[in-house]
């Protein structure tokens, strides 16, 4: 590696760190992405024109523009068209991509390690070997030669070893990520369904263990491998078949690991999914010697994994839950039985005056105001209230939506303002003090069952406590169950009225009618 | 076993980067305020694109006649550039909407 080289990979380290660290604030967060954005192009380009590799530069320059090209063409397109609310399906794809690139990594460094294209070490090793057999055959056998062909053997053993297990970490982690990543993205637009059978748990744990007996198996048969090579070659077609089936094994494992999860999963599943790709770009740091993939593929890895697990705690569930997977699948029934009370529903007009008259509304928006794209309405909404001296404030829960921060991002976009959004903390102090609130397209995170029912799979989860405000609006699609699959006693209470519709047209009207008040 | 120990000693200077790495990933993120997860978990996405130099040392090293590499290498940086372009592009259109908050208050 250059000199000039190894001081951009330090650069592209520095940065990184850098970034996260000002991402982490709002004030320098934007300012985060660019240096960490710049601090990866130096890496590319240093790369492109300075790597050498055994003394040579890299070649094929025509194919890495092309695909450097053709890559942020559609980057660009796809990141600058996305919808705010397609947020998380869109990170999800460009985690799967970041995983598939990874795994290709792996498919190829495999197909040069198994077919014997190169390295010093194996040239030597095939040497001795022919070497080693024409003195056998001569019968006049040399034992110190011997001893060290046997040496030379073993040392070469463990570095192929290690780098096959570097390589077979790489694949299976960026395979599973992908398929992982594509299945979120589908469940989150709605082109995935869930999907839960019987026996879930066991045949995921099957299908791992079968990963990694592949891989053992991988790593084991190295020793049968480069006696081939030496003896005259021939493939070893046993090796390959195994290396791809523990491809396709991965990628089942991806898909299986995350089809059964539900929706309200989905934030924690894809952070997590993030931090995979982040451990499988550092194996590609380790392959390759790389500091700057090794840097920023641990710092993410270890910086997911953290997200992934305050995601959890949020939601009081344990990693190993999440992983094992399906949320509402076994429970849905028990919970569902249970006795409905009578709901009742409030005529728009009504909610117009209940919301014009009060003195303070709390607005608590969840995944239907995504869904129905009804941030600016909302907004709208929020400015008449005010205009007519009403205190407006969003209560956020940390989980609304399919993401932490999702409504933030959400509400942003429509110009809320920054103060008026209030954590779930704040919001629970100011709740009993609050005259109305308007609960656009939530439901679990205002579950009283979060508190009050221990057989609830939610029951220990934080929430947003709107049952101590006087009067409590819910606007919903349905009387549909959220995505934890369980029945909200909030919409039975005497204080909470029911308002059915899309959350965008609805609020379009209840606008209509505040104006006429 | 004792394979191992030579193991560990040759990749010392790794081994302590990745653990390093470690602690830092955790420390820095420990102080996020909930409401920027979400362009965080972004921008850590723009940063595992990183893989994308794996990717241009695969393409620049495959042999002319290596079509399987060649087809993979490509798809490769193809994908990986799209998860560094994409990644930071969206994470900037997020945060670009903080900033504005910010300038009007």
């Amino acid at each position: 590696m250059s000199s000039i080289l190894s001081i951009i990979y330090l650069i592209g380290s520095v940065t990184f760190i850098l970034g996260l660290k000002m991402l982490s604030k709002p004030d320098t967060a934007r300012k985060g992405n660019l240096v960490a954005a710049a601090g990866m192009g130096l890496a590319i380009i240093g790369t492109i024109f300075l790597y050498e590799s055994e003394g040579a530069k890299l070649h094929n320059y025509g194919w890495i523009f092309g695909g450097l090209l053709i890559g942020s063409v559609i980057g660009v397109m796809a990141a600058k068209k996305v919808k705010m609310t397609a947020m998380p399906e869109m990170v999800s794809m460009f985690n799967g991509m970041g995983g598939a690139c990874a795994a290709l990594i792996s498919i190829i460094e495999f197909g040069h390690l198994a077919g014997n294209s190169g390295s010093e070490g194996a040239a030597a090793m095939i040497k001795m070997h022919q070497v080693g057999d024409m003195i056998d055959q001569l019968g006049t056998g040399s034992k110190a030669f011997m001893e060290q062909r046997d040496l030379l053997q073993a040392m070469f053993t463990m570095d192929y070893r290690g780098t096959l297990l570097i390589i077979l970490l790489g694949l299976i982690i960026g395979s599973v990520s992908f398929a992982g990543s594509v299945i979120a993205w589908g469940k989150l637009n709605g082109r995935v369904k869930d999907f839960a059978f019987p026996a879930q748990h066991i045949v995921n744990m099957i299908v791992l263990g079968v990963i990694v007996l592949l891989a053992a198996a991988l790593l084991i048969h190295v020793n049968d491998v480069y006696p081939l090579w030496a003896h005259g070659g021939g493939t070893a077609t046993g090796f390959n078949l195994l290396f791809y089936g523990l491809l396709i094994v991965s990628l089942i494992y991806g898909i299986l690991f995350v089809l059964p999860i539900g929706g309200a999963d989905m934030p924690v599943v894809i952070s997590l999914l993030n931090s995979f790709t982040g451990v499988a770009a550092a194996f590609g740091g380790f392959l390759y010697d790389n500091p700057v993939m090794l840097t920023g593929g641990i710092l993410v890895g270890s910086a997911g994994t953290i997200l992934t697990i305050l995601m959890c705690k949020a939601m009081n569930r344990s990693l190993k839950n999440v992983l094992i997977g399906s949320f509402g699948g076994n429970k849905t029934g028990a919970v569902a039985g249970k006795e409905q009370g009578a709901y009742k529903e409030i005529s728009l007009s009504d909610a117009a005056v209940v919301l014009a008259y009060a003195n303070k509304v709390m607005i608590v928006p969840g995944y239907g105001l995504a869904v129905a794209q009804a941030q600016h309405v909302c907004h709208e909404l929020e400015k008449l209230l005010e205009e007519k001296g009403v205190d407006v404030k969003y209560a956020i829960h940390p989980v609304a939506g399919r993401m932490p921060g999702h409504m933030n991002v959400l509400l942003a976009e429509a110009d809320v303002s920054y103060d008026k959004l209030l954590e779930m903390e704040e919001a629970n102090a100011e709740l009993p003090t609050t005259d109305a609130v308007l609960v656009l397209g939530a439901n679990d995170v205002v579950n009283p069952a979060a508190k009050t029912d221990a057989t609830s799979p939610i029951y220990g989860m934080p929430i947003l406590e709107v049952e101590n405000a006087k009067v409590v609006i819910v606007n919903k699609r349905s009387m549909k169950p959220g995505y934890a699959g369980i029945e909200n006693d909030l919409f039975f209470q005497p204080k909470t009225s029911m308002l059915f519709g899309d959350a965008k047209k609805v609020l379009q009207q209840l606008v209509a009618e505040i104006k006429q008040v | 076993m004792e394979q191992l120990s030579v193991f560990i000693q040759q990749h010392i200077e790794m081994i302590y980067v990745v653990i390093l790495s470690i602690f830092l990933g955790i420390e820095v993120i420990s102080r996020v305020p909930s409401v920027l997860h979400t362009p965080l978990m972004s921008g850590a996405n723009a940063i595992h694109g990183v893989v994308i130099i794996g990717a241009i040392i695969v393409m620049g090293k495959a042999e002319a006649g290596n079509y399987l590499a060649l087809v993979l290498g490509f798809l490769a940086v193809i994908l990986g550039t799209v998860n560094v372009v994409g990644g930071f592009v969206v994470t900037d259109r997020m945060l670009e909407m903080f900033k504005n908050k910010k300038d009007k208050k």
